[in-house]
């Protein structure tokens, strides 16, 4: 119910932590104008960058219009309620969140949903790198949730996945969902190569194209069709590739049997 | 001068046996004296508990492992921003706090000595330029010296004096202060892939055994006259059923000590205390350790306690920290130091619901209430191996109280609690004994004269602590004790108030202590000693001493050698 609206273009990158819903709770528009924010390295107030209205109607419960490619840590930790940004958005959108739905009307920068443990994030445009990856150097990455990006995304999408659904209508980058243990991927256009590089578990699903996988999986099966959660499962048939072995992994890697004639010698092996 | 008199606390000071005594503690020039004049700044501790400033044994703050540990946990510090202050700078915590924030931290709980017990001397002049930086603690180091060659060469040869003067040789060029043992003979044999099992394993390449080293350098340290005994952390080290190498190695060594003195200090005990022979059976054999420490007097030990978060292991065991690998499938780094030593560092999460790391956090308990004799085993967590320095108060809590210590295990590992043997001791710690346990202890062992007690002549580093023994039952309402150990009222260093009410006030620059030991012929620096330099050393031999200007303030510690 509040609406946010940029005063100006930012050029330098903003640390806005403080724009979600479980922090808005219970605060009058002159309170949540005095929250701390940070341009560059200059200490400001929320209101000193954005218009802030109020409106009783039944809307989100905070909406963003206009470009926030600058503003990083939109919706950090939220646990409920529902951030829409009629724009594009910048890095680490909704990381730590633990519920809640974030709605990105545009592109959104990188780490995107890090260290996520529930909720939803649906981005109508693409998403940077990292998206759905752990901070630098830890291991546990998004425990749980649903991501999902209608453009594509960038390169190492869902390293160390540790539970959740990705669902990507368009392309990904290398090392998709590197190191992963649990959890789901699809990818429905083209795939990179490295996908699944390190993987201990979870699944990744191709139902586009891939180059190739990596010489470190094995194939297991042609399977016709596989599930991505309750409400989705998708047609094939499918090679079905496990590994990574030199992780000694039971991940598995689906690449859509059609679209992917070059796999073929693949089958000799079944 | 200043003078500074600090009036009618309870004064906790073991080493000149005075228990809760309400006295006047006078300071000038940064000694503590005898009087000092009306005009010194008082401060009032009426109510509040006075002890020595805190020392520490063994914790990991400075040198290359720990700074590689810095390099690869990325995730650690975001997790612990810590930010500037008028007085204080900007830096990152938890498991492998920056230098700065080592100093303040150790500060605030009231610590005023630190010693840092791992260092290649390959890596010697890295190591002081971090002590360099870490303030409001004084501080020295240990050179890793039990799998250095020519230690190794003349121990086989039976060189034992000359083997001394080259260890006093690399206490002066190292700036060090005791001599340092990691799995004696294992380093060496990790240089190959491989480890020694026992203390009488053959060291490839040397024909020596881990006894004979051991042997060898507690005859190298009293022959040298050194204030510290040998520091050693044992073979087999967090392998189940290692309590019997560490038995054997204590029996090594009970005919070396004269007069009952100590000749040995074991480190992280907690780690060499493993009974069963699988993780499968894992038990403790605080028992077996802590009877043997009860009946002998040659050995001082230290916990090396396990707290339950994320932290991150670093030692200059190699083959540990792989064994440690292939539990954790964790990001390992492994290092081989020339011809000196080798490393290894993991990230490890000590979790209550694991049997194992339940049953490690109980056997550290165990072994310091076991031990009937304060003097003999002192608190550390080997930070950050078992847990980082700043749970200290946690400790003190789980050993002065026993609700706070059955809490804890009360939310532990089901298989933990049935095997732990803390809920059949009742003993709770006094203050007096966690004095000892904390500072005096610490001190006497390290054989460091002006710390660790409040007597004429000391330096002037104290401790207090907002603790009424008067009117606290310090076991029942053990959390406003713990709180009042983890943000000292006052920390004074060098007679200068640097911490109040759990704040920094004030600045300081810690000393790094060293030791110039004089022998009575210097070591043989030959040619062949230098064509090795050449050939086996990255670095020219005359490229290797850490020069007297690396440390920016010293306190050079002059011994006698007898040889």
């Amino acid at each position: 119910m509040i609406t946010l609206t940029p005063k100006r273009k930012f050029e330098v990158p903003v640390q806005a932590a403080c724009i979600s819903p479980d922090v808005f709770k219970g605060k009058t528009l002159a309170e949540i104008g005095d929250l701390p924010v940070t341009e560059g390295n200059v200490p400001l107030k929320l209101s000193d960058l954005f218009e802030i209205k109020e409106d009783n109607a039944d809307t989100p419960s905070i909406t963003i219009n206009g470009d926030v490619g600058k503003v990083k840590r939109i919706g950090q930790g939220m646990k409920t309620g529902e951030i829409v940004v009629n724009g594009d958005c910048g890095m680490h959108t909704g990381e730590q969140m633990a519920g809640g739905k974030i709605t990105i009307n545009g592109n959104v920068g990188g780490w995107t949903g890090d260290n996520m443990k529930a909720g939803t994030i649906e981005i109508h445009g693409d998403a940077g790198d990292y998206l759905a990856s752990p901070y630098r150097g830890s291991s546990t990455g998004m425990k749980g949730g649903l991501i999902t990006v209608d453009g594509k995304v960038g390169s190492d999408v869902g390293c160390y996945l540790h539970g959740g659904v990705l669902k990507i209508k368009g392309g990904a980058g290398r090392f998709l969902g590197y190191h992963m243990s649990e959890g789901t991927i699809l990818v429905e256009k083209q795939s990179e190569t490295r996908a699944g590089a390190c993987m201990t578990g979870g699944k990744i699903v191709i139902t586009g194209t891939i180059e190739e996988v990596m010489p470190t999986f094995t194939i297991d099966s042609i399977k016709p069709k596989v599930k991505i959660d309750d409400t989705q499962s998708v047609a094939g048939p499918f090679y079905v590739f496990l590994g990574d072995l030199s992780e000694h992994g039971t991940g598995k890697v689906f690449v859509n049997k059609a679209n992917n004639p070059q796999m073929k010698f693949y089958e000799k092996y079944l | 001068m200043t003078e500074l008199i600090i009036k009618n606390g309870f004064v906790f000071d073991p080493l000149n046996e005075i228990n809760g005594e309400k006295m006047d503690i006078s300071i000038k020039n940064g000694k503590i004296v005898k009087k000092v004049t009306s005009k010194a700044q008082v401060i009032d501790a009426s109510g509040l508990t006075v002890m020595p400033g805190g020392v520490d044994i063994h914790t990991h703050v400075a040198g290359s492992e720990v700074n590689t540990g810095r390099i690869v946990r990325p995730e650690d510090h975001v997790k612990d921003v810590v930010r500037k202050t008028a007085l204080t700078r900007s830096g990152t915590g938890y498991s492998i706090p920056s230098t700065f924030v080592i100093g303040y931290r150790y500060s605030h709980m009231g610590y005023t000595t630190i010693m840092n017990p791992s260092m290649a001397p390959l890596e010697a002049k890295h190591t002081h330029e971090e002590l360099n930086d870490i303030p409001l603690v004084d501080k020295a180091t240990y050179p890793l010296l039990g799998d250095w060659w020519f230690v190794l060469e003349n121990l086989a040869k039976g060189n034992i004096e000359e083997c001394a003067r080259h260890v006093a040789w690399m206490l002066d060029i190292t700036k060090g202060y005791a001599i340092k043992i990691v799995n004696p003979g294992g380093l060496e044999s990790w240089g190959f892939g491989h480890n020694v099992h026992s203390i009488d394993d053959q060291v490839p390449n040397f024909c020596i055994t881990p006894r004979e080293i051991i042997r060898g350098l507690v005859k190298v340290n009293k022959m040298l006259n050194l204030p510290h005994t040998i520091h050693l952390h044992t073979n087999n080290l967090g392998i189940p059923g290692n309590y019997s190498t560490t038995l054997d190695t204590m029996r090594a060594m009970e005919d070396l000590s004269t007069g009952g003195e100590p000749v040995a200090h074991i480190t992280h005990v907690q780690f060499s205390s493993f009974g069963g022979d699988s993780w499968g059976n894992f038990k403790s054999a605080a028992e077996e350790i802590s009877s043997y420490l009860n009946a002998h007097s040659h050995m001082t030990v230290d916990m090396g306690q396990i707290i339950f978060t994320d932290t991150t292991t670093m030692t200059a065991d190699g083959p540990f920290e792989f064994t440690l690998y292939e539990l954790s499938g964790h990001k390992w780094v492994n290092s081989d130091v020339e011809t000196e030593t080798s490393g290894g560092i993991i990230p490890f999460h000590y979790k209550k619901n694991n049997a194992v790391n339940a049953t490690q956090w109980s056997i550290g308990l165990e072994l310091a209430l076991l031990v009937k004799d304060p003097w003999k085993i002192f608190l550390t967590t080997d930070h950050p191996n078992a847990g980082p320095f700043f749970a200290y108060p946690r400790i003190l809590a789980w050993l002065y109280s026993k609700k706070a210590r059955m809490l804890t295990l009360g939310h532990c590992h089901k298989k933990a609690q049935k095997k732990s043997l803390l809920p059949s001791i009742d003993r709770e710690l006094t203050l007096y004994e966690l004095a000892i346990m904390t500072r005096a202890g610490q001190a006497k062992a390290l054989g460091l004269k002006n710390k660790g007690h409040l007597g004429v002549g000391a330096d002037a580093d104290v401790a207090v602590y907002n603790i009424n023994p008067e009117t606290t039952d310090i076991a029942a309402s053990f959390q406003p004790v713990r709180k009042a150990f983890k943000h000292a009222a006052y920390t004074i260093k060098g007679g200068k108030i640097v911490v109040k009410d759990g704040k920094i006030v004030g600045e300081a620059n810690g000393k790094t202590m060293w030791l110039d030991v004089q022998t009575k012929e210097p070591c043989i620096i030959d040619e062949e000693m230098k064509r090795k330099f050449r050939e086996y050393w990255t670095v020219e031999y005359d490229n290797y001493p850490v020069f007297d200007h690396y440390l920016h303030d010293p306190e050079k510690l002059t011994i006698k050698a007898e040889v």
